[in-house]
């Protein structure tokens, strides 16, 4: 039972029976009938053409469904007479289903849900593992943001930046459960990719693996956080890299720069360098620059100014930090990083300790916890 | 997307406005609480934000390790002075914003005279699991 396949099927066949003028709720609901089918008779009975077969199944499905509604017995009949077509469609307009998604009428978590239904074929079990919320409320959440977009004509092209923050929503905001939503979203991305013809859309795609390379030597066998100076290259997945490096090269040499793609260049020069001390910062605090301009983010600002650090030394990074606002996310830990390099270790352990207090997640805090007890410690004799 | 606890507290929390202890209500008014509160917990749960909740027992006891071989040291109940925790809900919403707008509609449950109780919720966020997140190379 090849579930991957299953599941990149899902698109297609569901905008095919949108196509064929079936309600985008009912449609969904058919498909998710039409996988479970398959699930259950693929494994002794395998089709030859995978897809004609979940199309005819999920019509079937949806016939069914609308036909014990007599209300809809007129519109049921003029559908039922026009003609099966034997073989599906060869244009591909997943695309409509990714806009259709991530449509801004929902909010994120709603985008988020849909998206990974719908686009991805995941079950609403699996998507509620995930973000570990129960069933019914995953369930409740995805029939409400079906009910949102229904009334959406689905021929209208959306914009490609609401579905790129979805995919990167799902990226970075995934648990636990028996999907892993990175490589989810990596698939989704790539598929996307493939639909559609946007540097951007290269551009998450680039970031995507060429953070999700460096993802197993992000942790410790403990779950403690190590930081990129401290990671074991040789467990990088090189291969990913490439990958990620050849995408980011193509979609910058059609000069049409966007966030996503000088955060993976950012990203990528990271990857490219052997060893810590050999990070191209001055390359890299040309590339916050540019991202800078393109989002006028403090964030990135902040994180220009430790690349500043590391480029022009630990006081220039503190010149560039002393003009973002100190309650920014991560301003403390960053201060006190600097602070530390500069040789001040005493206002570092205490920044230390201050920025673990504030830290927005648990591996975050006992890292920084563990900067500052490590400082004390040298200072207590 | 992240996961809020409510927490609704017997004590330890600022007095709510319509500050009349339950037992004194009418009830009629306990039941309009109570109803109240299942059905803000339905509509979280068609919202898709509900996650989980549970009512507690006022009585609590403090338990301590005693050292090798002895049983375990308890102290309490002190239902008279300790802050003590009513119950809590367990929310995921898109935004801290979103939090506290639930939360408010918490605290407007009906109490005596069927008018809201005002009642002082705790808001806390929960660390994530597993932090997905962009490198960091400075430690943050």
């Amino acid at each position: 039972m090849d579930e991957a396949l299953l599941r990149s099927l899902t698109p297609s066949v569901l905008t095919v029976l949108v196509r064929r003028g079936a309600d985008f709720a009912a449609a969904e609901d058919a498909v998710q009938d039409a996988l479970v089918e398959a699930v259950r008779l693929w494994p002794a009975d395998p089709p030859r053409d995978a897809k004609g077969w979940l199309v005819t199944v999920a019509w079937r499905k949806f016939l069914d469904a609308t036909r014990s509604d007599t209300a809809r017995r007129r519109r049921e009949e003029r559908i039922e007479e026009e003609p099966a077509p034997g073989s599906t469609p060869a244009v591909d307009d997943t695309l409509q289903l990714y806009f259709l998604c991530a449509h801004p009428s929902l909010t994120p978590s709603s985008a988020v849900a849909l998206t990974l239904r719908a686009v991805g074929g995941l079950t609403t079990r699996q998507i509620a593992q995930a973000y570990l919320v129960p069933e019914a409320t995953m369930a409740q959440r995805i029939s409400r943001a079906k009910r949102t977009v229904s009334g959406v004509r689905f021929d209208q092209p959306g914009d490609v930046g609401t579905v790129l923050r979805v995919l990167y929503l799902v990226f970075n905001e995934g648990y636990s459960g028996d999907v892993d939503l990175a490589a989810e979203a990596i698939r989704l991305t790539r598929q996307l990719a493939g639909a559609i013809d946007h540097p951007e859309v290269a551009g998450l795609l680039a970031l995507m693996l060429l953070h999700h390379a460096r993802r197993a030597s992000r942790t410790a066998p403990d779950g403690g956080l190590v930081p990129l100076a401290e990671q074991d290259r040789t467990r990088w997945d090189t291969a990913a890299i490439a990958e990620g490096v050849r995408i980011l090269q193509t979609a910058l040499a059609r000069d049409r720069l966007g966030e996503f793609q000088a955060q993976a260049a950012i990203a990528a020069l990271h990857a490219d360098a052997p060893t810590a001390g050999e990070t191209d910062w001055v390359q890299i605090v040309e590339w916050y620059d540019e991202l800078a301009r393109l989002t006028d983010s403090p964030v990135v600002r902040l994180n220009r100014a430790v690349a500043v650090g590391e480029a022009d030394g630990p006081r220039a990074g503190l010149a560039a930090l002393a003009v973002i606002k100190d309650s920014l996310p991560r301003h403390t830990a960053a201060a006190a990083y600097l602070h530390e390099r500069a040789g001040d270790v005493t206002t570092a352990a205490r920044l230390y300790a201050e920025a673990a207090h504030k830290a927005p997640n648990l591996a975050e805090r006992d890292y920084l916890t563990r900067q500052a007890a490590r400082l004390n410690s040298r200072t207590r004799y | 997307m992240a996961k809020y606890l409510l927490l609704k507290h017997y004590r330890g929390a600022p007095a709510p406005a319509n500050d009349v202890p339950m037992e004194q209500w009418t009830p009629e008014e306990i039941s309009a609480h109570v109803q109240y509160m299942r059905d803000f917990a339905d509509r979280l749960v068609k919202t898709g934000e509900y996650v989980d909740g549970q009512a507690l027992a006022p009585e609590g006891t403090w338990v301590r390790y005693d050292g090798e071989g002895r049983p375990p040291v308890t102290d309490g109940p002190f239902a008279e002075t300790k802050d003590l925790i009513a119950g809590w809900m367990v929310i995921d919403v898109d935004s801290y914003e979103r939090a506290v707008e639930v939360a408010g509609e918490l605290s407007a449950a009906p109490g005596a005279g069927g008018k809201p109780i005002h009642e002082w919720l705790e808001l806390r966020p929960f660390y994530a699991a597993s932090p997905t997140d962009p490198e960091c190379h400075a430690g943050g």
